[in-house]
């Protein structure tokens, strides 16, 4: 038998349920096409808002160390701006942070040589 | 307005969130196993919430067996923003999305897959939207099993390194869109000089997370609203009526 941590399951329950009710009643509840010119105004710039602002300045923090994290967010601005696909903007990004770690790996072990 | 229903397309656009999620839930898998969960547990939470912020923040509760108040006023606050997401997906539903079908693509409304939805011109259908869904539904729940259960045969770098891939792919639909229209990239400036602030100046500290992004996003996407509006459909369809 797999062991669960007490309540696991009353646990789950309650996290799911909050997570989805917060999505589902908004998309059942509004069916109509909203006409009204501020409110659809408004909900063409919610993408763009939410996301620039879970990105930054989040992204900076995302690695654990700030220059690797630096390198991976210029390498993403840069690519997108160039219309690459969000396969090859992730990749990329993901590349330069590990190679960047690397470095300052090699950095730190010279440096503990020397 | 023209739908994109196409289940092909969907799989194709999802196929780089599924890889982000991998990567993200591994992540997460060994994050749950250290605070002392089962890989079983961490699949569970995995597969019946998908939602990064929400499940880093419960594991600790539900590890520590914290109250059931306060994993479920957590999950509401990280998670609030969904709300506001939804609303706006229920703008870019086309016609083959019926009643039934929201109850099911609400549950995978995440922040990759909104923004993905968002990023196309035409409506979405729904075969469009289910292969949207379905792989970075399995790599968020594959991840965190493959995570949980074998964490430590991917070096620290690696897993660093892969932390990036779900920023870099909202980078990834952000910046073209600023790029083709100066609103858009005037509400992500503004979006994120506000977040600046939040993060970086003490007393708004104070706020959690969750409910800053959805101060900063209600308050931006409200500002430009009124100084920035779209152009009114009645005016220019009695326009279109004019030159006919």
């Amino acid at each position: 038998m797999p062991e669960f941590v007490p309540h696991f399951f009353l646990y789950l329950l309650i996290m799911a349920a909050a997570t989805y009710l917060v999505r589902m009643v908004p998309l059942v509840l509004v069916k109509k096409k909203i006409t009204n010119r501020f409110v659809r105004s408004f909900l063409y710039y919610v993408p763009y808002t939410v996301l620039s602002a879970m990105t930054f300045p989040a992204i900076i923090f995302s690695t654990g160390n700030m220059w690797s994290a630096v390198a991976g967010a210029a390498v993403a601005l840069v690519l997108a701006y160039f219309g690459r696909s969000l396969l090859v903007v992730a990749a990329s990004s993901a590349a330069v942070v590990f190679l960047t770690e690397l470095i300052f790996w090699f950095v730190s072990l010279g440096a503990a040589c020397a | 307005m023209r739908e994109n229903n196409n289940l092909k397309m969907g799989i194709r656009d999802g196929l780089p969130i599924c890889f982000g999620y991998f990567a993200v839930s591994f992540a997460f898998g060994i994050f749950a196993v250290s605070s002392g969960l089962s890989i079983l547990e961490a699949v569970f939470i995995s597969a019946f919430n998908l939602t990064s912020a929400g499940q880093l923040a419960a594991v600790p509760i539900i590890a520590g067996g914290g109250s059931f108040i306060e994993l479920a006023l957590t999950q509401l606050v990280i998670n609030a923003r969904y709300a506001l997401m939804s609303v706006s997906l229920s703008q870019r539903l086309g016609s083959t999305v019926k009643m039934r079908h929201r109850f099911l693509i609400a549950f995978a409304n995440t922040d990759e897959i909104f923004a993905v939805s968002s990023s196309k011109e035409a409506h979405v259908g729904l075969k469009y939207m289910l292969g949207l869904i379905v792989t970075p539904f399995l790599g968020w729940t594959l991840g965190t099993l493959v995570g949980a259960a074998a964490g430590n045969i991917l070096p620290d770098m690696v897993v660093v390194a892969l932390q990036i891939a779900i920023y870099a792919m909202l980078i990834a639909v952000v910046v073209p869109a600023a790029k083709d229209n100066g609103k858009v990239a005037i509400a992500a400036l503004l979006a994120i000089a506000l977040s600046c602030v939040f993060y970086f100046v003490p007393i708004f500290k104070l706020i959690p997370s969750g409910f800053s992004i959805i101060i900063i996003a209600v308050g931006v996407s409200a500002l430009m609203a009124i100084f920035a509006p779209l152009p009114d459909e009645k005016a220019e369809n009695e326009e279109v009526k004019k030159n006919a």
